[in-house]
């Protein structure tokens, strides 16, 4: 392993002594890519997957931040100790971001103990989804047992984001559209749990109800080589699977018997639950039900394969960053690019030609393909 | 792969009820390319120097119009000292006669900005107080 340098063992260590401003400036480090984030990362590196990272995503304004707020203020009452990552679009036009999801995440009392970081989305060198979950890595490794990372669910990056989390909330509002829009950002895709948050609004029920139509007619796709014959609720066949100890219940086919035992701890059951966050109003309802899923994670082995995954990923999303910094910041790409630019303009070069030898300066072989 | 961005967090401590003001300011920093946390209403110093810290920001910029700031902006100076942020620009606006900018500023607060000024005024000062003091740091 590389050598940290004295301005990085120092912050190391006073990142593992707890200190809250060494965990802050470890990641600024890595949202602006400071020579040697690398290396902290990597001797961090074993401290981190204790936490539960929980992405909470949905529409601009459907209460993400106060839900988090007061999923926060729970957690804390029973002593956890809980980061916040939030996301906001950085302007593609001035390059600047309005944060301001802390305006619904602090309380009168002011509890310093939620690290609470605001990050623009930038233009990040490894992308957004790599750095956001390198700062939840910092979180994780600092000791937060949770995790929440806000994401506005419109864009693929967050999409991405969120499905970094080991589990992800959609949060929708009962304003009719909200479904509809949901599935139209393929938010219904990547729901571990479904939250109808302002649920002191009208139609609140309705709105519930029909994301449960909704999920039951995917869910019912997933189930179309069963023949559908009377008497079968397919909903009440998905939750006997759930349900803890019940793989030695008989099942009364073959076919049933054979999704049962290949599908048995793949299925997780997405909840529908309503609450006032500003009220702190099913707020505990709605813990329950992360923890269930955790603990649902652990015991399918789903969390783990997840965590494998993440690490074969993690290693590749760090070469892309590297060759990307070796080509346009530390090499030669935008040298040979101005060079070339004459060429390309006029039309004597092609942008495959210039590309080639900009990758063929990297080394040997490097420009092939 | 950018110059590194200036990391802005705009407070309204105190009593009063108006943060027009404070989201002008937060909007004409945004527009200049820099990251702005807005805190919102009604902030102890205690919780924008907690903010500060977490936030990991070069600069505080505080909008006070209730006349507190003889005792708002010493307080938060002070919670920045003890955190050990001494690298952070205190800065702000409000209605502020003259000789309490000038004491202030000798306390270590920098520019202050009154009523009337053009946010652009604050936009240059935040950037060259940063040029100088902070874009050579990581
Ligand atoms: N009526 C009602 N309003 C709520 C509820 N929860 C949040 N709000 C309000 O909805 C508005 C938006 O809440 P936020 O928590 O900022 O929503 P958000 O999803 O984080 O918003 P963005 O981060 O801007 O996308 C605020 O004015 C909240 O006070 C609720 O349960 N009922
Ligand atoms: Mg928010």
């Amino acid at each position: 392993m590389t050598e940290l340098r004295p301005s990085e063992r120092e912050l190391l260590n006073a990142f593992q002594a707890g200190e809250a401003r060494a965990l802050a400036r470890a990641i600024s480090w890595v949202e602006n890519a400071r020579p040697g984030f690398e290396r902290l990362l990597s001797a961090l590196h074993d401290r981190v997957g204790r936490a539960q990272r929980i992405g909470i995503t949905g529409p601009p304004g459907a209460g993400k931040s106060t839900l988090i707020h007061a999923l926060a203020q729970v957690v804390r009452g029973n002593g956890e100790q809980v980061g916040v990552v939030a996301v906001d679009p950085t302007s593609p036009f001035t390059g600047g971001a309005l944060l301001g999801d802390r305006i619904r995440m602090t309380s009168a009392a002011g509890d310093d103990g939620v690290f609470i970081r605001s990050m623009a989305s930038r233009g990040s060198v490894g992308g957004l989804a790599t750095t956001s979950r390198e700062v939840a890595d910092l979180m994780d490794a600092f000791g937060f047992e949770r995790v929440f990372v806000e994401t506005v669910g419109v864009g693929q990056s967050e999409l991405e984001i969120a499905e970094a989390a080991d589990t992800t909330v959609v949060v929708l509002t009962p304003e009719s559209g909200d479904s509809i829009q949901a599935m139209k950002a393929g938010l219904m895709e990547i729901a571990d749990i479904i939250v109808v948050n302002k649920a002191d609004r009208p139609e609140a029920a309705r709105a519930a109800g029909e994301l449960k139509t909704i999920l039951r007619i995917r869910q019912g796709k997933a189930f179309d080589r069963i023949p559908a014959h009377h008497g079968v609720d397919l909903s009440e066949i998905t939750r006997r699977k759930l349900a803890p100890g019940s793989g030695g219940e008989p099942s009364s086919t073959a076919g049933e018997a054979a999704e049962a035992s290949g599908a048995e701890a793949k299925e997780w059951e997405i909840p529908v639950l309503l609450t006032v966050a500003q009220e702190g109003e099913g707020i505990d309802g709605l813990l329950a039900v992360l923890d269930a899923h955790f603990e649902w994670l652990g015991r399918s082995g789903v969390l783990e394969e997840r965590r494998r995954q993440r690490l074969l990923e993690r290693v590749r999303a760090v070469v892309d960053r590297g060759l990307r910094t070796r080509v346009w910041r530390e090499g030669d790409g935008e040298a040979i690019l101005e060079r070339a630019r004459a060429d390309l303009e006029s039309g004597r070069r092609t942008p495959y030609d210039v590309a080639g030898e900009i990758l063929g300066a990297l080394g040997p072989g490097s420009g092939k393909g | 792969m950018s110059e590194r961005k200036i990391r802005v967090l705009v407070g309204k401590p105190g009593l009063d009820g108006h943060d027009r003001g404070a989201k002008v300011v937060a909007a004409a920093l945004r527009d200049a390319g820099m990251e702005v946390i807005y805190t919102g209403l009604h902030q102890t110093p205690e919780q924008i120097v907690n903010a500060a810290v977490q936030e990991d920001v070069d600069v505080v910029a505080l909008s006070i119009l209730s006349g507190a700031h003889m005792t708002l902006f010493p307080r938060v100076l002070k919670l920045l000292q003890e955190a050990g942020v001494d690298h952070v620009l205190l800065t702000g606006g409000g209605i502020i006669p003259s000789e309490d900018m000038e004491k202030l500023q000798v306390m270590g607060v920098g520019r202050l900005f009154g009523p009337g000024t053009s946010t652009s005024e604050a936009v240059d000062y935040i950037r060259e107080w940063f040029a100088e003091h902070r874009a050579a740091d990581e």
